[in-house]
């Protein structure tokens, strides 16, 4: 029983990691950036929440609305002004680029509001603590639940509008092949600097959620980030869906590993991501192999397509 | 005519080796002071040009090279409290913590540039988890190196200088023989395409694996040497992620793929901590903007830059072409292109 206590809570817990991946794996997709501030980002977003709730006693979520096109905003000049000049310089540059950022971000916050450890628990009343009562074993808590219907409303959204929008398919294209989709009238500049406002924006949301359910201090955003990077990766760079599988899989695999201990919460969610990136290569090199028994056609077409 | 050696560099080669000399006689001028400062700096040089070899040469982005250096440093601890002579540990330590590099590098180099780069960082990760469990460790607690105790602490003070020194020397001139060596040919021709070299008969996957071992050797080493000027060791500031954000703003601000690049990286980082390092978090945030502003304005970082302008190229790593002696004009130009290729043709059996 314990167990189906935790994959349930696992699952629910990687609605939060699909919530705060989906930006991370729009922007690596999209613009093959390596985003070392995507954490801090989301950290940021949720101190413009926590400064919006101090000053006018308004709901954390009304607080959100009011900063998530403030944070599309800052992705966008971000974009606009750092990410597209140096990834003209070649994949590293924008490494260092972020790296520059998340310390600059995580310094001024520390410098604005000091190392105490805040939450956002005590602003939303009742939603911190209740929950549905499955058996006499199991709970479900609402803001759980809250966080991943979210998630995936999200990742529903934001695939709908990758499929079926003007803009999304523009994105679509220019995460495929930059200079094709230039040469049929994409805008590609444009495109990129929607994409990272999009993906800067859902960083608000995953932040302020994350200081729902625990708490942060200026220095929580790496921490986020690996488990991001985690879930993007388990579930396959480049697809939304995938991302939500990651994050399951993520939560899951870190609840039942603190069942074991201590250290078995963060220990075996890296254990199964490396489980999964050998799976996936040992699956790769079989393809491989039984691409090259059918003809080297084969082989050329799968490099093509993956 | 392809070249190697040109006057200028000719010449710098002798003033590095004076400079080196120098250094090491500075303990017999200087007090701990000095020594000290420079301890840090040469762990700085080698830890700068491990991540250019990685990252610049072979293609290689790993956010995980702390995993190295803490491990370097945690062997150390092992080995001394298991009773080993203190610098006896230090380079068993290093070499052990090194070697753990060939079983990893046969899973992590198959994989592709962003998926590699996590992995090495949740690699690293879980061997800070993993060195949390030991018993003698306590967690975060940590331990001293305290077998130091034994060595008075000025002699103590000099022999880690010289240590460094010494490490720093070999990994640079490792890499020099290196980058001059057919290997060095075969690295320099994946940073520029991995899948042109592949296609002209390169071993990929053999030099990456080489590079990728030595990185993980110079950084073992770098965490060991750390540890005895630092004394104690804490899993939490050995295995920081900071070690490789460090790595990565000095071999990009100096500039990447270059042989000269990460060392200047190297002692720009070490006079910003010198200078700022006492303002604490708005030291950081001045580091933060170095390091943003450089990727927009020196994308090649300041020595690339330097050697984009002028052609020049202190350490002869590359090959020069210089028209006819019959004509007047020398092609400043360092050309690296050609330079691998010419390499590659004068293999026969490519």
């Amino acid at each position: 029983m314990i167990w189906l206590d935790q994959i349930i809570q696992g699952t629910l817990l990687g609605g939060y990691y699909a919530l705060i991946a989906c930006g991370l794996s729009l922007m690596f997709g999209v613009m093959r950036i390596i985003n070392l501030a995507h954490g801090d980002f989301a950290i940021l977003g949720v101190f413009a929440v926590w400064l919006l709730v101090a000053q006018t006693g308004v709901s954390p979520f009304l607080a959100l609305v009011a900063v998530i096109p403030l944070m599309a905003l800052f992705g966008w000049a971000l974009q606009h002004w750092v990410f597209e000049r140096s990834l003209r310089a070649g994949p590293l540059v924008p490494l260092l680029a972020t790296f520059g950022l998340a310390i600059v971000i995580e310094n001024l916050l520390f410098e604005g509001f000091g190392a105490d450890t805040r939450s956002l628990a005590p602003e939303i009343g009742d939603l911190a603590f209740d929950s549905w009562t499955l058996t006499d074993r199991i709970y479900v808590g609402h803001l759980a639940v809250l966080v991943f219907a979210v998630a995936v409303i999200l990742l529903v959204g934001l695939q709908l509008f990758l499929k079926w929008t003007v803009l999304g398919r523009a994105i679509r294209a220019t995460a495929e092949d930059p200079e094709t989709a230039e040469l049929v009238g994409v805008n590609s500049r444009a495109v990129y600097a929607m994409a990272a406002a999009i993906a800067v924006a859902t960083t608000a949301i995953a932040g302020t959620f994350l200081a729902m359910r625990a708490t942060f201090d200026p220095y929580s955003g790496p921490a986020q980030l690996i488990f991001a990077f985690e879930a993007v990766v388990i579930g396959g760079v480049g697809s939304l869906w995938g991302t939500l599988i990651g994050g399951i899989v993520l939560g899951i695999a870190q609840s039942l590993g603190a069942q074991i201990g201590p250290r078995g919460f963060l220990l075996t969610g890296h254990i199964v991501f490396l489980v999964v990136l050998g799976a996936r290569l040992f699956l790769s090199s079989v393809d491989v192999r039984a691409a090259m028994r059918r003809g080297v056609d084969g082989v050329v077409g799968r490099s093509r397509s993956s | 005519m392809v070249t190697r050696w040109t006057k200028a560099s000719t010449l710098s080669a002798a003033v590095a080796v004076a400079v080196i000399v120098a250094f090491a006689v500075l303990p017999v001028v200087f007090g701990a002071n000095v020594t000290e400062r420079l301890t840090t700096l040469f762990v700085y040089v080698i830890l700068a040009v491990m991540w250019n070899a990685l990252a610049g040469y072979a293609g290689l982005v790993s956010v995980g090279q702390q995993m190295f250096f803490g491990l370097g440093a945690y062997a150390t601890i092992r080995l001394s409290y298991g009773g080993m002579n203190v610098y006896a540990s230090m380079l068993t330590g290093a070499l052990l913590a090194g070697c753990t590099a060939l079983p990893l590098s046969s899973f992590m180099l198959r994989l592709r540039g962003g998926e590699f780069a996590i992995a090495t960082w949740v690699i690293a990760t879980i061997a800070h988890l993993l060195v949390n469990f030991d018993p003698l460790i306590e967690g975060e607690t940590g331990k001293s190196l305290i077998a130091l105790n034994a060595y008075d602490a000025a002699l103590r003070q000099a022999i880690s200088y010289w240590a460094t020194l010494a490490t720093m020397v070999l990994f640079l001139v490792l890499m020099f023989v290196l980058l001059r060596s057919r290997i060095g040919a075969a690295v320099q021709a994946i940073r520029d395409d991995e899948h042109a070299a592949a296609s002209v008969g390169v071993r990929v996957m053999a030099a990456k694996r080489l590079i990728f071992t030595l990185a993980a050797f110079g950084c073992a080493a770098a965490g060991a040497l750390w540890l005895a000027t630092a004394l104690t060791f804490q899993p939490r500031t050995y295995f920081g992620i900071q070690w490789t954000a460090y790595m990565l703003f000095m071999a990009l601000v100096g500039g990447l793929g270059t042989f000269e690049g990460p060392i200047v990286g190297a002692v720009i980082f070490f006079i910003l901590e010198d200078r700022f390092g006492a303002t604490g978090v708005w030291y950081l945030v001045g580091l933060g903007v170095a390091a943003t502003l450089c990727s927009l304005l020196l994308p090649r970082g300041i020595w690339g830059t330097l050697e984009d302008r002028f052609g020049v190229q202190i350490m002869p790593v590359g090959y020069r072409l210089r028209l006819a002696p019959s004509g007047d004009g020398e092609c400043k130009e360092p050309q690296r292109t050609a330079g691998w290729l010419a390499r590659l043709r004068s293999y026969p059996n490519h």
